[in-house]
C-alpha cells in the first residue's frame, strides 16, 4: 500500500525487503534498508544510525577551554571542524574577541580540512561506486593517455604510466588477495565507464591516496598534528615570530610559512588537473543516471562558513540561509538562537522525550536514552534481520528547520549561492553544466551533490591562497597577535551564560550548543551535517535526506547494493558525528530551560 | 598459509621494484627501527620468503582518526602498506563491498587462514544495553569482535580508544566502552596507543611484524617499547628552555614567540610516553608542542580524566611537583620495558630539581623567567 509523506514522498513496504549492514565507505556504523518493486525499483527507504558514544553527557562539568579536544574526537575524518565549532560557541558565550590572524589561520584550517575530505571522499569512498576497478584491466593504455591528455595537462599521463598501472593492477588481482577489492560488484551493469576511464581513476585513486597526506600538512604546521590538531579559546597557539632563531623558534616562521604556500600551489594543481577533470569526465558517462534527488533543490540548509574579519559571524564567504519548497527565489534567514528554528524529534529515535510529539531546541534538550524495536521487527534485540520503522529505528535525531527535514552540504551550500547570483558560485555550475549539455536541474541528482563536491574542492583550494596572502599581508604590516587572553582566566567569566557556535563541515552544517554555570560546561548539544541527512521518521511521517534521495532508483541486479551505495555515499555520511548524543542507562540525564 | 600467496617480495618485483632497490628498501627498513645494518639481510630474506598477511580490520565505538592517521604514512607510503605489503582483507572504511558481501569475509577469511591473519582493531565494545549501542550487521559488535579473534594470530588495538577507552570512556562512561583487552583474554595484544598513534608508528608496527614475523617487543603495558620508552619531555627541543626556566606564561606571549617550555600552560609532555618529539607528526613537519599548544597527553590512559588540560602538572597533587608525577605515572613503563635511558633521565631529573626547590609544588627555577 503506498501512502505520501507530508514532505510529498510516495513509500510503499510491500516488495521484497533488502538489507545493506554494514553501509561500508563511510565514516561510523550505519544500515540501510530498502523495499523493491518487482521491477527492482526502490519504493520504501529506512536509514539507520547504528552507534552510540554520549560525548555531551561527557563533557558535562568540564572546563569549556578543554571542550574543543573532547568533541574533536566526535569525528576523525572532519578532524577539526567540531573543535572550531566547539571554540566559536564558548567564545560566543564569554564574548571572547579573537585577533585577525587567529581568524585567517582557523579559515585555512576549515579549507585544508573540506579540500582534504572531498579530495578522500571522491576517490577513496565513493569513486567505486562508479569506477569499476577489475574493467580497467581490458583498457588499452594509448586510448586511456589519449582521454586523459584530452581533459587535463596533468603530467602523468603517457601510454607507459597508464601501461604500468595497468600492469601491476594485473599482477595484484593475479595475487589472488584482492584486500580492499575482494566481493565488490566487478561487472555490475550499473558501471556505465569505458575501460580506459575505469583505468584513468583507478591511477588517480592510487595517486591521490598518496597525495593526500600532503594537504593536510598546513594543519600540521598551525595545529601541531593531523589527525586531530590543537585549537584555543581566544584565537589559537601557534604564536608568529618571523624573526626569532630557528632552533627553538616560533611556531610560524618562515620556513614553516614556505611550506605551507608550497603545499597550497600543488593543491591547487591536483584539484583542478586531476579531481576536476576526472569528475567531469565520470559525469559525462553518467549523466543519463538522473536518480537520487530526495531534498536537493527543495528543502536546502547553509549556516555559513569562513568570517571575511575576526569576530563578524555574518560577513561570510559562504552564504547562511535555507531554501523551502523549492523556491530558489527567496533565501529564508537562519538563526540558531531561535528556538522555533532548529528543533529535534525522536518519535522515531532510541531516546525518550516527556512529549514526543513535539520537537526540542537544542539549548533547551533532553537525552535520554531508549533502545527499543517496534512490533514488526523481525529477530531479537542482539539479532535484527529487518527494522520496524514505524517505531524507533536509529540512533540518529531527527534534526527539522521550522518543521521541514533538510539537506545540507556542498550542493546545499552551492544552491543558496547559485540562487542569489554570487559568480563564484553560479560560474562553475553554469560551466560545468554546459560542458556536459545539461539542465539546471541535473544538478539536484546523485550525480549533482558529487559535482557540487568537486567543484567547492577547487573553490576551497583556491580560497586558502587568498587567506594565505591575507595572513602574510596582516604579519607584514605588524600585526603577529594570534591570542587573546583577556578572558582566559575563569574568575573573568559570569556565572551563567550560554553561547552557540557553528561551521559549515566539508558534510553539511554544524551547530553546537552549551550553557556554562560556575566555570564549568553545564550543558551541551551538538546538532551535525548527518543527523539533518540521516535524518529518520519525523512524528509527521515526513522522511530526511537519505531516505527521501533513494526512492524511485532501480537497481541493475537487485541482489547487489550498488546504486544505493551510490546514492548513499553522494552525502559523505559521517555516523560517528550523527549518533554520539546519549545519556547514562536509563535516567533522564539532562533537563536545560532556556534562560 | 595457503601455497598460492605470493611473497612480499614477490610482489615488489611483480610491482616494478628492482631487487637492487629492494635491498636498499630492506636498508632502510632497518635503518627506520633502529637496527644494525647487518639486519638488512634478514629482512631481506623474511620478505622473499613471506606471503602477505592477510589483515582483518574493525570499527567499534571510535571516530576513524586512526584509519585517516594510518593513510598519512609516508616511509612506507600507506598505498604501498595496503597494496604490497599486507592483504587488507576486511576495513569497513576502505572496503569496497558492503552488507551480506563484506560480512561474508568475515567468515572466509578466519576459517581460510587460521592463525594466520592479524586481527586489527580501531574503537572498542560498548557493554551497555547488552552490546546494542554498536550494531553491525544487525548484532552487537562486541559479538563479532570476539568471534573474528578466536583464530587470529595476534591482535592490534589501535589507538587510545581499543588500549584504553578514549573519550566515549571517560567519566561517567556511559556505554560502558571498554578497552579490548577486556574481551579478548587469550591473544597477544599489541597496543598502540595515542589519539591517534602517528602515522609512522603504525605503520612502523606492521612492518616490523612482517619482516620478522614475530612481535615488537613490548613494555608491561602491552605497547611497543621502541616507540612508547621515552617520555616526550625528554627528547622535546624546547627542553633547554624547561632546563634554562624559560616559560610561556601566557597564550602568544613574548615566550610563546620565542618558543619557551610550554609546561606552565599545561603540556603533558612531562608525563606522556610517546614519539612524537622524535619522529613528529605527518613526516616530521612539527608535533603539538612546536605549534606551541602542550601535549595534552593522548596516549596515557585516562588521559581525558586527568586534565583540565591547562592545568599544569604539579597541580595534580604530587608533592615533590611535575619530576615525581612524571616519574609515578611512567616510571613503571620505564623500568620494565628495560629502557634505562628513559629511567636514567628521569633520575637525573629529580637530582636536577632537588638542587632548588623554593616551592615544592613549583619545579621551575626562576633564573630566565625574569627577563
Amino acid at each position: 500500500m503506498t501512502i505520501v509523506t507530508p514532505n510529498g514522498f510516495p513509500l510503499d513496504n510491500s516488495g521484497r525487503r533488502m538489507v545493506v549492514d554494514p553501509v561500508t565507505r563511510i565514516e561510523g556504523h550505519m544500515r540501510c534498508e530498502v523495499n523493491l518493486d518487482s521491477d527492482n525499483v526502490i519504493r520504501n527507504a529506512v536509514s539507520t544510525g547504528t552507534m552510540w558514544r554520549g560525548l555531551e553527557i561527557i563533557l558535562k562539568g568540564r572546563d569549556p577551554r578543554d571542550a574543543w579536544a573532547f568533541c574533536e574526537r566526535i569525528c576523525g575524518v572532519c578532524t577539526g571542524t567540531h573543535a572550531l565549532t566547539s571554540v566559536r560557541a564558548v567564545e560566543n558565550a564569554l564574548g571572547i574577541q579573537i585577533p585577525e590572524n587567529a581568524n585567517t589561520i582557523r579559515n585555512m584550517m576549515q579549507l585544508t580540512l573540506w579540500i582534504h575530505d572531498h579530495l578522500v571522499h571522491f576517490y577513496h569512498l565513493h569513486a567505486l561506486d562508479w569506477v569499476d576497478v577489475i574493467s580497467a584491466l581490458k583498457a588499452d593504455p594509448r586510448a586511456t593517455s589519449a582521454l586523459a591528455q584530452s581533459i587535463s595537462p596533468w603530467a602523468k599521463s603517457s601510454p607507459g604510466y597508464f601501461s604500468d598501472v595497468q600492469a601491476r593492477l594485473q599482477r595484484f588481482v593475479d595475487s589472488g588477495q584482492l584486500g580492499p577489492f575482494m566481493n565488490g560488484y566487478w561487472g555490475n551493469p550499473a558501471y556505465l565507464l569505458p575501460p580506459e576511464a575505469n583505468l584513468m581513476a583507478t591511477a588517480h585513486y592510487l595517486e591521490a591516496l598518496d597525495f593526500q597526506r600532503e594537504i593536510v600538512k598546513i594543519h600540521t604546521v598551525f595545529g601541531g598534528k593531523n589527525p586531530h590538531p590543537n585549537w584555543l579559546v581566544g584565537g589559537m597557539a601557534c604564536a608568529i615570530n618571523m624573526d626569532a632563531p630557528m632552533g627553538a623558534g616560533a611556531p610560524v616562521n618562515v620556513v614553516q610559512l614556505n611550506l605551507v604556500a608550497d603545499i597550497i600551489s600543488r593543491t591547487i594543481e591536483f584539484i583542478d588537473q586531476v579531481y576536476v577533470p576526472d569528475l567531469k569526465a565520470i559525469a559525462g558517462f553518467y549523466k543519463g543516471w538522473d536518480y537520487g534527488q530526495g531534498l536537493a533543490g527543495k528543502n536546502v540548509l547553509s549556516y555559513g562558513e569562513f568570517p571575511r574579519h575576526a569576530n563578524n559571524y555574518t560577513d561570510l564567504m559562504v552564504p547562511r540561509g535555507a531554501i523551502l519548497n523549492g523556491n530558489l527565489a527567496e533565501i529564508l534567514p537562519v538563526d540558531l538562537a531561535d528556538p522555533e528554528q532548529v528543533q529535534e524529534y525522536v518519535d522515531h529515535s532510541w531516546y525518550k522525550y516527556p512529549d514526543e510529539s513535539k520537537g526540542l531546541h537544542p539549548w533547551d534538550g533532553v537525552t535520554d536514552p531508549n533502545f527499543v524495536l517496534g512490533p514488526n521487527t523481525v529477530g531479537t534485540k542482539t539479532n535484527i534481520q529487518q527494522l520496524d520503522e514505524g517505531a524507533k529505528y536509529s540512533y540518529i535525531k531527527a534534526a527539522r528547520w521550522r518543521g521541514n527535514a533538510m539537506e545540507v552540504g556542498p550542493l546545499s551550500r552551492f544552491t543558496i549561492g547559485y540562487a542569489q547570483g554570487i559568480s563564484e558560485y553560479k560560474d562553475p555550475v553554469d560551466k560545468f553544466l554546459q560542458d556536459l549539455g545539461l539542465p539546471f536541474n541535473a544538478l539536484f541528482t546523485t550525480l549533482g551533490r558529487t559535482a557540487a563536491r568537486g567543484l567547492e574542492a577547487s573553490w576551497a583550494a583556491h580560497k586558502l591562497q587568498d587567506c594565505y596572502n591575507q595572513l602574510i599581508a596582516n604579519i607584514a604590516a605588524g600585526d603577529s597577535a594570534t591570542a587573546n587572553t583577556d578572558k582566559w582566566e575563569p574568575s573573568t567569566w559570569p556565572a551563567e551564560v550560554k553561547g552557540v557556535g557553528f561551521a559549515e563541515a566539508p558534510r553539511g552544517a554544524l551547530g553546537h550548543w552549551l550553557h556554562i554555570k560556575d566555570a564549568k560546561i553545564e550543558s551541551y548539544q551538538a546538532v551535525v551535517p548527518t543527523t539533518w541527512n540521516g535524518s529518520p521518521r519525523d512524528p509527521s511521517g515526513s522522511i530526511g535526506a537519505f531516505e527521501a534521495s533513494l526512492l524511485g532508483t532501480p537497481l541493475a541486479n537487485p541482489t547487489q547494493p550498488l546504486e544505493i551505495l551510490r546514492t548513499l555515499h553522494s552525502f559523505d555520511p559521517c555516523l560517528a558525528c550523527s549518533t554520539h548524543v546519549m545519556a547514562p542507562d536509563g535516567g533522564e540525564l539532562i533537563r536545560v530551560q532556556v534562560r | 598459509m595457503a601455497e598460492k600467496l605470493q611473497t612480499f617480495y614477490d610482489l615488489m618485483r611483480a610491482q616494478g621494484t628492482s631487487r637492487r632497490s629492494f635491498l636498499k628498501f630492506c636498508s632502510l627498513t632497518a635503518a627506520a627501527l633502529g637496527l644494525e645494518p647487518a639486519y638488512a639481510g634478514r629482512i631481506a630474506h623474511a620478505m622473499e620468503t613471506k606471503p602477505r598477511l592477510p589483515v582483518l580490520w574493525l570499527h567499534g565505538l571510535e571516530c576513524t582518526c586512526c584509519s585517516e592517521s594510518f593513510i598519512r604514512s609516508g616511509n612506507p607510503l600507506s598505498s604501498d602498506v595496503i597494496l604490497k605489503m599486507i592483504s587488507l582483507d576486511y576495513d569497513d572504511t576502505l572496503m569496497t563491498a558492503a552488507g551480506h558481501d563484506a560480512e561474508a569475509i568475515l567468515d572466509e577469511i578466519p576459517n581460510k587462514y587460521p592463525g594466520e591473519y592479524i586481527l586489527a582493531v580501531e574503537g572498542n565494545p560498548p557493554l551497555n544495553e547488552d552490546g546494542m549501542y554498536c550494531i553491525i550487521g544487525g548484532k552487537p559488535f562486541v559479538e563479532r569482535l570476539q568471534q573474528v579473534a578466536k583464530n587470529a594470530k595476534a591482535v592490534i588495538a589501535w589507538g587510545a580508544c581499543a588500549s584504553w577507552g578514549c573519550v566515549q570512556a571517560a567519566r561517567p562512561n556511559p556505554t560502558n566502552a571498554v578497552p579490548i583487552d577486556k574481551v579478548i583474554t587469550d591473544k597477544p595484544i599489541i597496543k598502540v596507543p595515542g589519539c591517534p598513534p602517528i602515522a609512522e608508528v603504525m605503520t612502523g608496527v606492521i612492518s616490523y611484524i612482517l619482516t620478522f614475523d614475530r612481535l615488537p617487543e613490548l613494555d608491561s603495558r602491552g605497547r611497543p617499547a621502541m616507540f612508547y620508552g621515552q617520555r616526550i619531555h625528554d627528547k622535546c627541543y624546547r627542553r633547554p628552555h624547561f632546563d634554562a626556566g624559560e616559560f610561556v606564561q601566557s597564550w602568544d606571549d613574548e615566550g610563546a614567540r620565542q618558543g619557551y617550555c610550554l609546561y606552565k600552560m599545561g603540556c603533558k609532555g612531562p608525563t606522556t610516553y610517546n614519539a612524537c618529539s622524535t619522529i613528529r607528526w605527518n613526516g616530521g613537519v612539527s608535533f603539538p608542542i612546536q605549534s606551541g599548544h602542550g601535549c595534552i597527553g593522548c596516549s596515557e590512559e585516562n588521559f581525558w580524566d586527568n586534565g583540565p588540560f591547562y592545568q599544569r602538572l604539579s597541580n595534580t597533587g604530587a608533592p615533590f611537583g611535575i619530576e615525581a608525577t612524571a616519574d609515578q605515572i611512567g616510571g613503571t613503563a620505564a623500568i620494565a620495558a628495560g629502557a634505562g635511558i628513559a629511567a636514567h633521565a628521569g633520575l637525573s631529573a629529580v637530582k636536577h630539581f632537588t638542587r632548588k626547590p623554593t616551592d615544592p609544588t613549583e619545579p621551575a627555577a626562576p633564573q630566565g623567567e625574569q627577563k
